[in-house]
């Protein structure tokens, strides 16, 4: 899931300076699940703004902000409380934000930071283990993403600054090598970590990204 | 001039040491350190925005050594620079009379003073040696034809105390089959160590100069345990310079032990003197003969 964060609320206060009328959007799925844009928040949210002299013309939450029709409809059907408030608030994930502001004449606020795709380590604790590099190698490496567990995504093995297993960048996590090491081992077939990977192509991630299934 | 490739293949004991260019254009105090270094030693390492810190470009500083005829080891770190870039700057290089290249990941950014950056990684150090072998062979990394074929020395790092020690291995031997010819060690306190390291990659043929690095107080032993990732001081290293009633003496007479201790497994040292450059010549008397 797409991992969010709400900014600090002076910020969001900042942002919404010139617009004293505002409609609260929210989103049923990952930013419910971070707790950054679900009903509770956006209840919360609706609060801190009354009691910080705004006036919020309504709320919604969409099923999945993300989802550019479902966006578009779901803000027709509450189109009064859209058409009084000078601007949205979105309690979404970057894509999410981006749903309403494509749906909207009106001013957007991003209520959120979009941080990550993120693994679930259990109730409000989420981890990275992919970053969307188009170009999947976890066959390769036992399951493990060195592309994103390893700071510097090196291809080859362990960087000099691996010791005891632990990572350089940061001592308190393993080595992604040293996972993918200890696995291969466990599976009796390190001698996969003996070929060379090759310079990624990262043209495979090139920006914006686009798919079309074809029928 | 015999060059290090030279040296180094016909079995000649080779000294290296680092100098760092400096934050800024005035290479005057680089140039003061690095003349005084040239008689003493056979190359010296231009370190590549070190820890990450933003400094002078080394491929500028290595080239201001060459014009002194003084033999260049250009460290190349693979964080800031993407494949264009590297190859951009090694082609540069060669154009200037560099050849030595020490071929490196590079240290994160986020251990520097510009912490906000973008890091790059392009590419690993294994395939930044493959690039540079890829160049000498006349051909860029995309295999479009080069005017001119540059002429590369490569070398590689290696931590031979790094645990585990089989892991580190395979990469090591993947550094080589992608061109590298000689490693130049993280510090060795451990001579045993170098030992084990020399006979497993001995085999590949590639040359090792040993790191030596001068401990100047046990204070400096402990800062070093604590914070540098990869880098064991044993406590009786530090008890003896505890002990000492000149730690900086003492911290020379180490060196020199452990210099003098490598010196049979090894073919070079590389001296990590922490600005006491001066006095190189204590540590590496008895190597030379
Ligand atoms: S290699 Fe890593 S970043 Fe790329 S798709 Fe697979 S899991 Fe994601
Ligand atoms: S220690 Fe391992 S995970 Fe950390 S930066 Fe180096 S290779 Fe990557």
């Amino acid at each position: 899931m797409i991992i969010s964060r709400q900014k600090p609320f002076p910020e969001i206060l900042a942002a919404l300076q010139q617009t004293p009328r505002v409609f609260l959007v929210g989103c049923a799925k990952c930013a419910t699940v971070c707790k950054s844009g679900g009903e509770e928040e956006v209840w919360q949210m609706q609060e801190a703004l009354s009691a910080a002299g705004k006036e919020v013309s309504g709320s919604l939450i969409i099923d999945e902000a993300c989802h550019m029709l479902r966006a578009g409809r779901d803000l027709r059907g509450k189109k009064e409380q859209v058409e009084e408030a000078d601007a949205l608030l979105v309690l979404a994930c970057g894509a999410g934000v981006q749903s309403i502001a494509a749906a909207s004449a009106k001013i957007t606020v991003s209520g959120t930071d979009t941080l990550f795709l993120g693994n679930i380590r259990r109730f409000g604790q989420f981890e990275q283990r992919c970053s969307l590099c188009g170009n999947c190698l976890l066959t390769e490496t036992a399951g493990i993403c060195p592309v994103t567990l390893c700071p510097k995504g090196v291809l080859n093995g362990p960087c000099g600054g691996m010791d005891n297993g632990r990572c350089e960048v940061d001592a308190e996590a393993e080595c992604a090598w040293f996972q993918i090491y200890e696995l291969l081992k466990s599976q009796s077939r390190l001698e996969r970590l003996a070929t060379i990977t090759p310079p990624k192509d990262f043209a495979r991630m090139l920006k914006p990204g686009k798919l079309k299934i074809e029928k | 001039m015999i060059s290090l490739q030279e040296k180094l293949e016909s079995g000649t004991f080779v000294i290296t040491a680092e100098v760092s260019p400096p934050k800024g254009c005035d290479c005057s105090e680089f140039l003061g350190k690095s003349r005084a270094l040239s008689g003493l030693i056979d190359a010296i390492n231009v370190t590549d925005n070190q820890g990450a810190n933003m400094r002078i470009a080394p491929l500028a500083a290595a080239a201001i050594l060459v014009r002194e005829g003084i033999e260049p080891i250009l460290q190349l770190t693979c964080r800031d620079r993407n494949r264009l870039a590297l190859q951009s700057d090694l082609l540069g290089a060669a154009a200037l009379g560099i050849t030595n290249i020490l071929a490196l990941t590079g240290d994160h950014i986020s251990c520097g003073d510009h912490r906000t950056g973008k890091p790059v990684f392009d590419l690993d150090s294994v395939q930044l040696l493959q690039t540079i072998t890829g160049l000498s062979t006349g051909q860029d990394l995309a295999g479009n034809a080069l005017e001119g074929v540059p002429l590369f020395y490569a070398g590689a790092a290696a931590a031979p105390q790094a645990e585990p020690f089989a892991l580190t291995l395979f990469k090591l031997e993947k550094k080589v089959a992608a061109g590298a010819r000689f490693f130049q060690t993280q510090a060795i306190f451990e001579p045993q160590r170098l030992q084990a390291f020399c006979a497993a990659v001995r085999p590949t043929g590639v040359k090792v100069i040993a790191g030596i690095f001068l401990l100047k107080s046990a204070g400096m032993a402990r800062f070093v345990n604590k914070n540098i990732p990869g880098l064991t001081i044993p406590a009786e290293l530090i008890a003896e310079l505890e002990a000492a009633t000149d730690p900086l003496a003492t911290g020379v007479e180490i060196a020199r032990r452990l210099a003098t201790e490598c010196r049979s497994c090894c073919d070079g040292v590389h001296i990590m003197a922490m600005g006491r450059e001066e006095l190189i010549p204590e540590i590496t008397k008895e190597l030379r003969q």
